[in-house]
C-alpha cells in the first residue's frame, strides 16, 4: 500500500518525529511503499544537518537521511515553512544572499512547495500525521 | 477510521474530544503521552470505559514501557502494539484523523 | 534512421477528486498552526479537489471577528477566510457544541461568503453550523484529514 507521513515538529522537543521515523520504518519493513515524508511548521528542523546532539543521543536527522538512502524516500520540507525557520538549500540561500555555505539541508531531503504535500494526499493510500 | 491520539488526557481535551466525534467501529491508537490515557482509576479512564464495547482501542506499547506504566495499571481490554501494529491500522482504515 | 514515431502516451486517467477535511482544532496567534493551515488551504484550493474546513474546540477562535494584531506587530490572517470562497472553498463546518463550550454564537463570528456560480453567482454563508454528531459523520466520510 503507499503510505504518506505528514511530520509537523521538530526533533527532540516532541516525540513526534521519532514516532514517524519508527512508523516509516515499520511500513517499509512491511513491504510497503512509503510514497513521501513531507516536513511540515517547525517539522522542517528535522533537515537541517548542523545538529549535533550527544553521542548517547539518537541522531533523527542521521536517522531520516540514512532511511531516505537506503529505501529511495522522498523527504521533502516545505519550503515557505522552511525560510521562516532558516534551512536553505544551495538555490535558496544564493537567492537570498545568505552567503557561501550557508544550505544546511541535510542529505536525502529537498526543499520543495507545499504542492507536494496536496499531491501525496491524492496520490497515496493512507496519510498518517505526526505532531504536536 | 483510525484516531490517533498523543496528549496526555490531564493536560488537553484531545482525548475527550476525540472520544466525542468517533463512530462506532472506530478505532482509537494511544500514542506518546496519549498512553497516560490508559490508566484506570483516573479522572478520564471512565471515558475509555464507557465506550470500551463501541470503539477498539490500542495503546502503543513501546510509549508505555517508556513511562514505566505497568500493564496491571492499565484499563483492562485495550491491545497493546508495535510501530508494525500502528502501520497494520493504518492499512485497515481507510482514514486516520490525529488528535494533536 | 530515425525510430519510428511512437504513439502518443495515453492522457493519465483523471483520477475523480478527493475530499479533503482541514480540521482545525487550535486557536489563531499563540502558535502558528492555524495560519501555516490556512497556507496550506490556500495551495491546496489549485488542486481541483473537494476542500472542506472544520473548526472545532480552540479552533472556533480563528473565526471570531473584530481581531486586531497591530499591537501584537504580527499579521491579522483572518480577512483571508474571506477570500477563500474566491478560491473555490466554500464549506466551513463549524462545531455548535465548540462554540457553546466557549460562550461563542455566530454573531461573534465574521460573515464569510461565496458566490454560487451554479446559483446565479448569489452570495451564500460559506459557515455551517453543525452538531458535534453531523461533525463526526462528517470526518467518516472524508477521503484525507489534514491536522496541524
Amino acid at each position: 500500500m503507499k503510505i504518506s507521513i505528514l511530520v509537523n515538529e521538530g526533533p527532540y522537543t516532541h516525540q513526534a518525529s521519532d514516532s514517524a521515523y519508527q512508523f516509516a520504518k515499520a511500513a517499509l519493513e512491511k513491504g510497503h511503499e512509503v510514497f513521501r515524508v513531507f516536513f511540515y511548521n517547525d517539522g522542517v528542523n528535522n533537515g537541517t544537518r548542523l545538529t549535533v546532539p550527544p553521542q548517547d543521543d539518537r541522531n533523527i536527522q542521521k536517522n531520516w537521511s540514512e532511511l531516505a538512502e537506503k529505501h529511495k524516500l522522498d523527504l521533502v520540507v516545505c519550503i515557505a515553512a522552511a525560510q521562516r525557520r532558516g534551512i536553505l538549500d544551495e538555490g535558496e540561500a544564493k537567492r537570498h544572499g545568505k552567503g557561501e555555505g550557508s544550505a544546511n539541508i541535510a542529505p536525502g531531503f529537498r526543499i520543495s512547495g507545499l504542492g507536494q504535500l496536496i499531491e501525496m494526499g491524492i496520490e497515496s493510500d493512507r496519510l498518517v500525521v505526526f505532531g504536536d | 477510521m483510525l484516531h490517533t491520539v498523543n496528549k496526555s488526557p490531564f493536560q488537553t481535551n484531545s482525548l475527550a474530544s476525540c472520544l466525542k466525534h468517533a463512530q462506532k467501529g472506530d478505532a482509537i491508537l494511544l500514542l506518546e503521552d496519549g498512553v497516560y490515557g490508559a490508566l484506570k482509576g483516573t479522572i478520564a479512564s471512565g471515558d475509555i470505559w464507557s465506550k470500551r464495547v463501541e470503539l477498539r482501542f490500542y495503546v502503543m506499547s513501546a510509549d508505555v514501557a517508556a513511562r514505566g506504566l505497568q500493564k496491571s495499571q492499565l484499563i483492562e481490554g485495550l491491545n497493546m502494539i508495535d510501530a508494525g501494529g500502528f502501520v497494520d491500522l493504518v492499512v485497515a482504515h481507510k482514514t486516520s484523523q490525529a488528535w494533536l | 534512421m530515425a525510430e519510428p514515431a511512437k504513439s502518443p502516451p495515453a492522457p493519465p486517467a483523471k483520477s475523480t477528486p478527493k475530499k479533503f477535511l482541514y480540521v482545525n482544532r487550535r486557536a489563531p496567534y499563540g502558535t502558528i498552526y492555524a495560519l501555516e493551515s490556512l497556507e496550506v488551504v490556500l495551495i491546496g484550493a489549485a488542486f481541483d479537489q473537494h476542500v472542506a474546513l472544520a473548526f472545532i474546540d480552540d479552533g472556533v477562535f480563528q473565526l471570531t471577528k473584530g481581531q486586531d494584531t497591530k499591537s501584537l506587530g504580527v499579521k491579522n490572517f483572518s480577512p483571508t477566510f474571506r477570500a477563500l470562497g474566491d478560491y473555490g472553498v466554500t464549506k466551513f463546518y463549524v462545531e455548535k457544541e465548540s462554540m457553546q463550550e466557549r460562550g461563542l454564537t455566530l454573531d461573534d463570528l465574521q460573515a464569510v461568503t461565496y458566490e454560487d456560480e451554479n446559483d446565479g453567482f448569489k452570495e451564500k454563508p460559506s459557515i455551517q453550523v453543525v452538531s458535534r454528531s453531523e461533525m463526526g459523520a462528517i470526518m467518516q466520510q472524508q477521503d484525507v484529514l489534514l491536522n496541524f
